[in-house]
């Protein structure tokens, strides 16, 4: 029996991203948050680590706010808050966005896609799996 | 979610939170067709129990194999499961299992285009949902292995006709594992960080 085969011409064009307020649920502006060692804004990513920069929370904290900094006492990726809150990633955003401007957390940006030419990052990637 | 009551949401357990030393998180994504092993596979190398993120999509982007609630519901909910190695006191890995139909990635925003490489996960009894996958993480520039996750009742096709019926170039990794021990899937992983490695060396980054 032959596998059936994959024919790269059958690629059709990918479809447009969705317009704002057509599909992209409740993201009504990229999420931007201020992160980065040179306070560069930088997109918030799934695998931005959120800190929060004093234990209690404001009296001034919304629940939410209150719920979120407890969890990120120590560094919590957003996809671990959006997780344990029950958020979807997109409300994260702007949680996180109001978080940051008060100055109520900290976010440190994720290594991203460029960072994959670093062959000492690699490295130090394989020498950790390697002691799973 | 009640949030009044957010003194009683629970975290991460004591153990499972990451030292303040945490500087940044890099992610690979695990894509693949339902059913395929990707949930199991996040979960066999994740230090964490596997959490899940989740998403709504408006009606006009609902994929077929996700069937959530009724027909006369406006929004479908997408989940991803994802989990955690920490690689060392300042670094940590995630690992995304993600639906293969491409018209839920862009729920997340940069999930793929942030990470540093993608597992494509396939069986053997359905290789025609990989195809699509594929084919877009070529358009996107993104590097990916090829794992073969063995169903007892999948027929067995040896790697290189694999590779003729994929038209993946011999660069391209290709390999078999149990998404169900942990052992085969860090080696799915050190093939995909093997395979980054090599490109880096050679210089095809850009
Ligand atoms: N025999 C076998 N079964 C597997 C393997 N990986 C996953 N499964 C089973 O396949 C089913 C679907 O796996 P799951 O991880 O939920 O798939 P997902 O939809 O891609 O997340 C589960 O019942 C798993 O126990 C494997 O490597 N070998
Ligand atoms: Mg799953």
């Amino acid at each position: 029996m032959t596998p059936p085969q994959r024919q790269r011409r059958d690629i059709v064009p990918e479809p447009p991203a969705p317009k704002e307020g057509e599909d992209k649920p409740g993201n009504p502006e990229r999420m931007y948050v201020v992160a980065g060692p040179d306070g560069e804004r930088a997109e918030l990513d799934l695998v931005t680590l959120i800190v929060a920069r004093a234990t209690d929370p404001p009296p001034s904290a919304s629940p939410e706010q209150a719920a979120l900094l407890r969890l990120c006492a120590a560094p919590l990726s957003v996809a671990e808050l959006s997780a344990y809150l029950h958020l979807p990633f997109s409300a994260m955003g702007v949680l996180l966005t109001e978080l940051l401007t008060a100055e109520l957390v900290q976010a440190r940006a994720p290594i991203v896609r460029k960072a994959r030419s670093d062959r000492s990052l690699l490295e130090a990637v394989m020498n950790g799996l390697q002691r799973l | 979610m009640d949030f009044n009551g957010s003194d009683t949401i629970p975290g991460p357990r004591t153990e499972d939170q990451l030292p303040h030393t945490a500087q940044a998180a890099a992610k690979i994504v695990i894509v693949g067709g339902f059913g395929v092993g990707k949930t199991t596979m996040v979960g066999s190398v994740s230090e964490i129990t596997p959490l899940t993120t989740e998403e709504t999509m408006t009606q006009a982007g609902i994929g077929v194999d996700d069937n959530f609630g009724s027909a006369s519901k406006t929004a479908t909910t997408v989940a991803m499961d994802f989990g955690r190695i920490s690689i060392t006191d300042q670094l940590v890995l995630y690992l995304f299992g993600t639906p293969g139909q491409q018209r839920f990635w862009f729920l997340w925003n940069g999930l793929f285009e942030g990470a540093l490489g993608a597992v494509v996960l396939v069986d053997t009894r359905r290789l025609e949902v990989s195809f699509d996958v594929m084919g877009r993480l070529e358009e996107r520039g993104v590097p990916f292995v090829v794992a073969i996750n063995s169903f007892p009742d999948a027929p067995r096709y040896d790697i290189e006709e694999l590779r003729t019926a994929l038209d993946l170039t011999p660069d391209i990794p290709i390999i078999e594992c149990d998404a169900r021990r942990r052992a085969s899937s860090r080696d799915v992983l050190m093939t995909l960080m093997r395979f980054l490695h090599s490109l880096a060396m050679t210089g095809s980054l850009t």
